[in-house]
């Protein structure tokens, strides 16, 4: 729960990590290719006194995620995303056993989501079978860039993408979190197109569609789609931490995408341990728009709240409940003459 | 001697400025991505960065290749070779360089076409962005409305720098660039009708902030990766080194 001006918001934080890229871990040098990216993406946004030492950054505890997500960090819930690339880490990025001790440990705080790669055929949706009934899952993040022997990569629209979400909607998982990144199948066509999740939102109505960082540097594309798919979602991780560093441009993000989705449609994360929550929840409480950036729709306490966490509590009714105390008070109503 | 050195050095970042990240749409010289240059008695040897491991090749060859090109026009420039540093697929950038093997003989099985689609795809966004920039310049200055904005021609456009990008990126996907042509068209030319023309200028801004919010990130990913290097960082420019024998 975060307090400020006499105003309380329910904190759920979208989307945080507990990996692991310590060099013992790294199978190859795209495994420390890959966290060196993650710390310059880091080090590139964050406010000097709340950046890590480089060890640190590779691998930290649990204890450090108690402390940073939820002590000092604010969250009343966070969901755990994190996927395995396997091509990369010996043991799985995403450190799953201790992921669900974390998990276990956290008091009914932390909801763990699954994972898949479309191209793992029968012996992945036998995993994903289990993984859905040990873990009880609501969701899955999928990252469609992870690497798998030759191939670079998949696209949500392939069929083979298509077997796991019916099999997700068969498990009840409703909840489809996708990184979007740098997929290479095939390396000519845009690296970052979102044009896979028009396919799969459209096919599937009734499951909800997470695009994490929203697309970007697609921005345009994403929204879109958005506009036209009322189950597509936009994850603000790595959006979040611009609001430091390019404060303006972070206003016009936001703004774009209010303007183009709806209030009900983004979702806060701080994509930790890229990012501290603590500050991109007191910065963006105290967020306004610029002067000059006049045509979005208002960024009121109410969209904060929503934003915040109201939004992402919707979809997983299962692990958070709200308080009465943080619902938003309903509109007067009014009066027929 | 010298003059001659100093304008050598001035052709290579001039042949590298016409060289534009597709996606960024500015000058790899301006991004920071040239890191340095060498000048020996064979030719000129470049060497490119980018500001993560995991940029996208096709984007990288797409830049490296046009440097390549744009050396190889320069009259004197010897024999030219690019060289892309600390990339994921610098191996397979840089040997498909050296040997002319060409986008897909590069990276084989990966490689399905060409990258004209997505280079086009690209120089469409860049005028999108252009066009929007120039529409929304006539509307603060009050000298044309919305309605009237469909018919707002190049010729109207004041003589000023948004006006000659727009009409440059207009000419790269071969729209017509003569006076009485209309500002207010798709990707095909064809100028959008009135009842459309809110929404595709708002879908148009959000192009344009979208370029250059990506230009922002880029340029901040690039100075942290090099920052505290014994090299450059994206300001002084790259690190020039002369070994002809006259020198």
């Amino acid at each position: 729960m975060y307090e400020k001006d006499g105003e309380k918001y329910f904190v759920v934080d979208g989307h945080i990590h507990f990996w692991d890229g310590s060099d013992e871990n790294c199978k190859n040098k795209y495994g420390h290719q890959f966290i060196e990216c993650f710390y310059g993406y880091s080090s590139a946004l964050t406010p000097p006194e709340y950046l890590w030492d480089y060890k640190k950054y590779q691998k930290y505890t649990e204890a450090d995620v108690m402390h940073d997500v939820f002590e000092i960090g604010y969250a009343d819930h966070a969901i755990l995303n994190s996927v395995h690339l396997w091509d990369f880490f010996h043991h799985g990025f995403d450190r799953e056993a201790d992921a669900w001790a974390l998990t276990q440990n956290a008091g009914g705080k932390i909801t763990m989501n699954g994972t898949w790669d479309a191209r793992d055929g029968d012996e992945g949706i036998k995993q994903l079978e289990a993984d859905a009934k040990r873990f009880d899952l609501q969701g899955v993040k999928i990252y469609t860039a992870a690497w798998k022997g030759d191939s670079r990569g998949f696209k949500m629209s392939d069929p083979e993408a298509y077997r796991y979400l019916e099999k997700c909607q068969e498990l009840g998982i409703k909840n489809i979190h996708v990184h979007k990144g740098p997929t290479l199948t095939p390396l000519d066509k845009d690296a970052f197109d979102v044009s896979d999740i028009d396919h799969c939102a459209t096919d599937f109505q009734d499951l909800n569609f997470i695009v994490e960082h929203c697309g970007l540097p697609r921005l345009e594309d994403f929204c879109w789609i958005a506009t036209q798919e009322a189950n597509v979602y936009a994850g603000l991780s790595v959006v979040m931490p611009f609001i430091h560093t390019r404060p303006h441009y972070f206003g016009d993000v936001i703004g774009e995408l209010l303007y183009w989705l709806d209030e009900d449609r983004l979702i806060f994360s701080s994509d930790y341990a890229l990012w501290q929550p603590k500050w991109l929840i007191e910065k963006f409480v105290d967020f306004n728009y610029f002067p000059d950036q006049t045509e979005y729709p208002e960024l009121t306490t109410d969209v904060k709240k929503k934003i915040l966490g109201l939004n992402v509590a919707k979809l997983y009714p299962k692990t958070i409940t709200v308080p009465e105390q943080f619902q938003l008070s309903a509109a007067e109503p009014v009066l027929q003459p | 001697m010298t003059a001659q050195m100093t304008s050598l050095d001035a052709e290579v970042m001039s042949a590298l400025s016409t060289v534009v990240d597709p996606e960024l749409d500015e000058p790899i010289t301006d991004l920071g991505f040239v890191r340095s240059i060498i000048l020996d008695d064979l030719g000129v040897e470049v060497h490119l960065r980018l500001p993560t491991s995991f940029c996208s090749p096709n984007f990288a060859y797409l830049m490296a290749s046009d440097a390549m090109d744009a050396l190889r026009l320069m009259p004197g420039g010897g024999v030219v070779r690019v060289m892309l540093d600390d990339h994921h697929d610098s191996d397979k950038i840089n040997l498909g360089l050296a040997t002319d093997a060409g986008y897909r003989g590069t990276f084989g099985n990966e490689a399905h076409e060409d990258l004209e689609e997505l280079r086009a795809t690209f120089k469409r966004k860049a005028h999108i962005a252009s066009m929007e920039r120039s529409c929304m310049q006539m509307l603060q200055r009050g000298t044309w409305t919305l309605e009237e904005l469909p018919l707002l021609e190049l010729r109207d456009l004041p003589d000023c720098a948004k006006t000659k990008s727009l009409v440059r990126r207009r000419a790269a996907i071969g729209l017509p660039t003569a006076p009485d042509s209309r500002v207010l068209v798709d990707g095909d030319g064809v100028a959008i009708p009135e009842r459309d023309v809110p929404l595709r200028l708002r879908m148009a801004a959000t192009t344009r902030r979208s370029i250059e919010g990506n230009a922002h990130f880029c340029r901040g990913l690039l100075a942290t990766r090099y920052a505290g290097s014994q090299e450059i960082d994206a300001i002084t420019g790259p690190v020039i080194t002369d070994l002809r024998s006259g020198a």
